[in-house]
């Protein structure tokens, strides 16, 4: 038992003293290199412009500290309604690869098969190129519905008593959503309810054979037999592994930087060349996503014992 | 990925580079490390054959001539704009030759130190000819065109521009100072962010007039179509940079900048260098090193100049092979003599 405990002082040991190797090493390339270092850039004039900035007020004259919080909102945007979208339609498809209709179930399964097993990047320059290669410039945009207009600079959608105008060089007005936001969103939310489909099809199917037929023999219709008595079993199942979906979702979304839309990578990467502080971002980027991905866990968790609990009392 | 990669280098093995002189490295290991752009023409980029070619690339060669005697001995790290400044930090190359604005704050806080200046540039603007929408299409639905002449006009459009460079920060200084406003699209790879701008995602693209005029010439699919705005807004002067503190690699990597510019004033170049090396002219037979010990003192061989210039050329030479054909003006790079910046110190 005493020798036991001293393995593991020892092993702790051991790797503190190879981080605090790092560290000060770390430190002495560093100043002997005359690389600035420490986190006081932060509060320096940033002096670039973020094209989207998620209602966050923002220009070139703030801090490098405001910038990088713009890029965790436009973080923050896109992950939550990537994750609410992308579990919307991943049921819709798990769902609908179960149907009794045979050509709907073989469309949800071609759906699921290709969209997982094509890389995200790729995915992302198709969705890209598609927005913004296809769709006509601001002057001959498309005008599908009244105040409604697509080109390549966007989709422009009416807001009670502010319709978008083309003005000069593009729309202003109304809610405007840039190529890069919405191609990024439909890629991941493609991409993810692909995975989400089949977690969903699995709890269904762990749902035992005899609760489905007597919800059926109670006289319940398909429908009302998922909704009270198959959903709300398979649940307990799908919620778990279900986080780990919106983790990777959130994660994936720093592949924005690849089609420019200005994430937390794709600002701390500018902040990183312009002050030339690239440990200090990386350590910014790191602590960033640690504190998103564990308070989704948290959330997910807390869920889980809730639901799990009215199973429990069963 | 390969910034996390860089930074681990940087973590673990500085301080083995830092050991020995980079001078010292490079000869023993038999190359020069060259950080490079990763496809800019006229400055560095591989031709149909893979062999990188440009003004960038012949300042590596230069510096494995004077080093080795032989310019073939170069090996090329494509880099991006962000990659570059932690490549030569962390040791993973020994120059950086990559297009690179020389500005106060690169030289103090990041860790390098800028030779000299190979090409003077300026940030410009390039938008469609005749008005803001995609290629062609404006002429088939035969609207009035707007016709943008000055980059005044820009006001509200939307900007297509690479991270991590002078050019992102010039560019909103730019904007504040003429109280106007645009919308960035900003995209690391060089591919995509051209790619943006002629699918007509942005009305503007902006880097320094050399890449404007280097993209229009080789990426535009009807050069013709793209004008580029009379207005320079920067001063962008392009130079190689190597790591602080290593003061005999960073001489060697000045001079062999130096050495290009001296013999074009000589009228050294890489025709006549054999027939010039028996001149009288002593400027000629320090330079050649026919007299004197100067390649010594730079702990080279005193031939160190006669091999840059009948390999690589002069730099009159590489400006007329490598931007030239472009539709590069030589402009204020021309010589001192001639009205231009380009001036080195004696050799002597």
């Amino acid at each position: 038992m005493k020798k036991s405990w001293l393995a593991q002082a020892g092993l702790l040991a051991a790797v503190g003293l190879v981080l605090w190797y790092f560290a000060s090493n770390t430190a002495q390339n560093l100043e002997a290199r005359k690389i600035a270092s420490g986190f006081a850039f932060l509060a320096r004039e940033a002096g670039f412009e973020i094209g989207e900035t998620s209602s966050i007020a923002y220009s070139a004259a703030d801090t490098y500290l405001r910038a990088l919080g713009v890029g965790l909102a436009n973080t923050a945007r896109v992950a939550l309604a990537g994750i609410l979208f992308a579990t919307f339609l991943g049921t819709l498809v798990g769902l609908a690869r179960l149907s009794p209709n045979w050509l709907l179930s073989k469309l949800a399964a071609g759906y699921v098969e290709t969209v997982r097993n094509i890389p995200l990047l790729v995915q992302l320059f198709f969705w890209y190129t598609i927005i913004s290669e296809s769709l006509p410039g601001p002057e001959d945009a498309l005008n599908p519905l009244p105040g409604v207009f697509l080109s390549n600079r966007g989709i422009f959608l009416p807001l009670p008593g502010d319709v978008p105008v083309l003005s000069g060089f593009n729309f202003s007005g109304g809610m405007a959503l840039t190529p890069e936001f919405a191609a990024l969103l439909i890629g991941l939310v493609t991409y993810t309810a692909g995975f989400i489909a089949e977690i969903v099809r699995a709890g269904v199917l762990s749902v035992p054979r005899g609760q489905v037929d007597a919800a059926y023999s109670m006289g319940l219709e398909r429908r009302g037999a998922l909704r009270y008595i198959i959903l709300p079993q398979a649940l307990r199942l799908i919620v778990p592994p279900m986080t780990s979906q919106y983790l990777n979702l959130t994660k994936n979304s720093s592949l924005a930087v690849a089609i420019g839309y200005p994430d937390l990578v794709s600002v701390a990467n500018t902040t990183m060349n312009q002050t030339g502080q690239a440990i200090e971002g990386i350590a910014v980027i790191m602590a960033v996503y640690l504190t998103i991905s564990l308070s989704i866990s948290a959330f997910m968790n807390w869920y889980n014992r809730r639901i799990a609990l009215r199973g429990a009392a069963r | 990925m390969k910034r996390m990669i860089v930074a681990m280098a940087a973590l673990v093995g500085a301080s083995a580079v830092h050991a020995q002189s980079t001078l010292e490295a490079v000869q023993k290991k038999g190359y020069v490390q060259c950080g490079v752009n990763v496809g800019l023409a006229g400055f560095s980029q591989p031709d149909s054959q893979g062999v990188w070619k440009g003004i960038d690339v012949d300042l590596c060669k230069a510096i494995a001539a004077a080093v080795f005697g032989d310019a073939s001995k170069v090996r090329y790290t494509p880099l991006t704009a962000q990659q570059r400044f932690t490549a030569l930090q962390s040791g993973e190359v020994d120059v950086l030759s990559r297009n690179t604005t020389w500005t106060i704050t690169r030289d103090t806080s990041l860790g390098l130190n800028f030779v000299g200046v190979n090409y003077y540039d300026g940030q410009g603007f390039m938008v469609r000819k005749g008005g803001v929408s995609a290629e062609g299409k404006k002429a088939a639905k035969g609207k009035a065109a707007r016709t943008i002449t000055s980059a005044k006009q820009l006001n509200g459009a939307t900007v297509c521009v690479q991270p991590g460079t002078t050019t992102e920060l010039n560019l909103a200084d730019y904007f504040r100072a003429n109280k106007m406003t645009f919308k960035p699209v900003v995209i690391e790879k060089l591919e995509e962010v051209i790619n943006a701008y002629f699918a007509g995602r942005c009305d503007v693209y902006t880097t320094d007039v050399s890449g404007l005029v280097s993209v229009r010439s080789s990426r535009a699919p009807k050069p013709e179509d793209h004008v580029i705005l009379p207005e320079v807004i920067s001063k962008e002067p392009l130079g190689p940079a190597v790591r602080h503190g290593d003061d005999r690699w960073f001489d060697v990597v000045k001079w062999a900048l130096f050495a290009m510019i001296e013999a074009e004033e000589l009228g050294l170049s890489s025709k006549n260098i054999d027939q010039q090396a028996s001149s009288a002219n002593p400027a000629v037979q320090r330079f050649v090193g026919a007299s004197g010990d100067i390649g010594k003192m730079l702990g080279l061989d005193n031939k160190w100049a006669l091999n840059i210039v009948k390999q690589v050329g002069n730099y009159g030479e590489s400006f007329d092979t490598n931007l030239k054909p472009l539709g590069f003006d030589r402009g204020i790079n021309k010589l001192w003599t001639q009205g231009g910046l380009m001036y080195a110190p004696p050799i002597r």
